[in-house]
């Protein structure tokens, strides 16, 4: 276990480099770079001055130079500035954060809550008209594309409240932060949710062949203690990892949820930044996502192996 | 291994499936979702083929006197901001959406089955570069890679193909190598080495043809996810360039603002967007379960 551990936390490091360099080298082909962009905005035209620009934001350094300056900065702490407001990045970034932590957390909460019962539900009926009908809406969850369900939601409250719970200020109790997320985290949760389900069937329906299931039956256990007892216990075990699966899938869905709710998260902040080409933004939240998909999916692996005593990693 | 001995299956399951049309048949009765999946899709690609004998107005033609005009007689689905025609800029959409979703999932698989091939069948070092590169496109989400991909190589057609192709390698490059790892120790493939063939047919006349089975499964489900990003790629407006009438951009992010004056704007495209993914989907899980059989339930 302790030398696997470190194998894996090796390669996970690896990947992060890899990441860092394939950013960095894209960002850098762009064509139109931030200077002409931001000559363009300020109708200036003295190539002098553009030059002084470059100069300064560091631009004209080859690409090596640039990337080791961008990597140094990372490990003291420093992002670097934000070539629109050009304030540090760390400062720009930092305070979303929670927003999207909070979101992330109540559509995963939704996606599990939803998810795992329903899958059980599912397998348990196999067949069943039930069964038809939750897999036919959990494929309809994989169809819709999040920020459209968010539309409809929309659509929905101004039928019925007149108003639209879309971010303008910063709300001003938990309560009221609560109510403004559950919409945005219930669209991109109902996707994950089809997710979770799905495999919790599989899952379920994989365990129910067992032939200890079929013990447990014939020694007379009722029905309701097989499924949830017996048999659900062990098919939560794939589930979990799904939440690693989940961490990718779930930003994927708060770019464009974020966007359609006006919510000032990191998954909004990454679109605008690459729109207006600031580099020292789009680099480090790139870089930041993939940390938290990297690392989320590593922990998922270690609980596994602590879950579940068959898997021994040796090596 | 895999059993797509599909015609001997039905035989010895007892099914009276004789000829194309008594398998047809066979298929709506056996897997009535997919059966739907299948319409489905049909029906997109014969809109998407047959735009221009089944709208009435082009895509493009703009009028300010129908700018967002609700649905009539005359305009089915209503009238954008600039006043075109809804339903027209939905059926060729249907083009532009079909054509991103089929390129970038056949250049995927492409790159990914030979990633796949070459790295499952040669091993070694070329095996531990190639997984670590996939190692590298996978820890970063879908939409994520896309959009930086899309937003380096600027908005076109080609463009957004590219950039939603990369990211859909590692999954079959994955799948493929570990089928072939599989397959690389069966006596057929020792037969050929025997009699002298070269590494490189025994990879393409051998390995290749046996590993088509989860290939399709796998390129149908990532044939929903590709659509879906060039919705989600064009709705943040990095995607498909304007006059395209692409359902992603119908939607972009002034969606918000119609939402009480036109909501025709925000239903209809994505309503065609949910219904070509769910296709995709309904087909796909038909299509596992008749070529995948390990993972039937």
């Amino acid at each position: 276990m302790g030398a696997y551990l470190v194998r894996r936390f090796g390669l996970m490091l690896l990947t992060l480099f890899g990441i860092s360099v394939i950013i960095f080298v894209l960002l850098r082909v762009v064509p139109g770079n931030i200077v002409d962009i931001l000559f363009d905005s300020a109708g200036m035209v003295n190539p002098a001055e553009k030059v002084k620009i470059e100069k300064e934001l560091g631009l004209d350094l080859p690409i090596p130079q640039q990337y080791a300056a961008w990597i140094g900065g990372l490990v003291h702490g420093d992002l670097g500035y934000s070539y629109v407001s050009e304030k540090p990045a760390i400062a720009e970034i930092a305070p979303r954060i929670p927003v999207t932590a909070k979101l992330a957390a109540m559509a995963l909460a939704f996606s599990v809550l939803i998810g795992v019962p329903f899958g059980v539900i599912s397998a348990v009926r196999q067949n069943s008209a039930a069964d038809y009908v939750l897999r036919v809406l959990s494929l309809s969850g994989l169809s819709l594309p999040s920020f459209w369900l968010g539309l409809l939601m929309l659509m929905g409250f101004v039928a019925w409240f007149g108003d639209m719970p879309i971010y303008t200020e910063p709300p001003a109790t938990l309560w009221d932060e609560l109510l403004l997320y559950a919409a945005p985290a219930a669209a991109v949760g109902f996707r994950s949710s089809a997710l979770v389900m799905r495999l919790t069937r599989s899952s379920m329906l994989e365990v129910l062949r067992q032939d200890y299931i079929r013990t447990a039956r014939s020694k007379g256990a009722s029905a309701s203690s097989v499924n949830y007892h017996h048999a659900l216990r062990n098919a939560m075990l794939p589930v979990v990892t799904v939440i690693g699966l989940e961490a990718a899938f779930l930003i994927g869905g708060l770019i464009v949820t974020e966007t359609v709710f006006n919510i000032p998260g990191v998954a909004r902040f990454l679109v605008e930044a690459i729109r207006t080409r600031d580099y020292p933004i789009v680099q480090n939240l790139v870089m930041f996502i993939a940390v938290v998909v990297v690392v989320v999916n590593f922990i998922v692996d270690m609980l596994y192996a602590v879950l579940d005593p068959r898997i021994r990693y040796s090596g | 291994m895999h059993s797509t001995e599909y015609d001997s299956e039905l035989v010895k399951a007892g099914a009276s499936a004789q000829g194309a049309f008594g398998q047809t048949a066979y298929f709506l009765r056996r897997y009535p979702l997919g059966a739907i999946g299948a319409v489905i899709m049909a029906l997109f690609v014969l809109a998407a083929l047959f735009a221009d004998f089944i709208t009435a107005y082009s895509p493009l033609s703009t009028d300010a006197a129908l700018s967002l005009a609700a649905p009539s007689r005359a305009h089915w689905l209503g009238a954008d901001y600039m006043g075109r025609d809804i339903y027209s800029r939905i059926v060729y959409g249907a083009r532009i959406s079909l054509a991103v979703g089929l390129g970038s999932t056949g250049l995927g698989c492409a790159l990914g089955v030979v990633v796949g091939l070459v790295s499952g069948y040669l091993g070694g070092w070329v095996d531990l570069i190639a997984q670590r590169v996939m190692d590298i496109l996978q820890a970063l989400p879908l939409l994520v890679l896309a959009l930086v991909m899309a937003a380096a190589l600027g908005p076109s057609l080609w463009n957004t193909i590219f950039a939603i192709s990369i990211p859909l390698i590692p999954a079959i490059a994955r799948v493929i190598r570990s089928n072939t790892l599989a397959l690389r120790e069966l006596a057929f493939v020792e037969a050929a080495q025997a009699i002298g063939m070269s590494e490189l047919r025994i990879a393409a006349r051998h390995i290749l043809p046996n590993t088509v089975a989860p290939l399709i499964v796998l390129a149908t489900a990532q044939l929903g996810a590709a659509i879906l990003t060039e919705a989600s790629l064009s709705f943040l407006g990095l995607g498909i360039p304007e006059p395209h009438p692409s359902w992603g951009r119908m939607l972009s992010e002034s969606a918000a603002e119609y939402i009480r004056t036109a909501p025709w704007l925000v239903i209809f495209p994505g309503l065609a967007i949910s219904l070509v993914v769910f296709g995709t989907n309904l087909l796909g899980d038909a299509l596992r379960d008749i070529l995948d059989p390990r993972e039937r339930g």
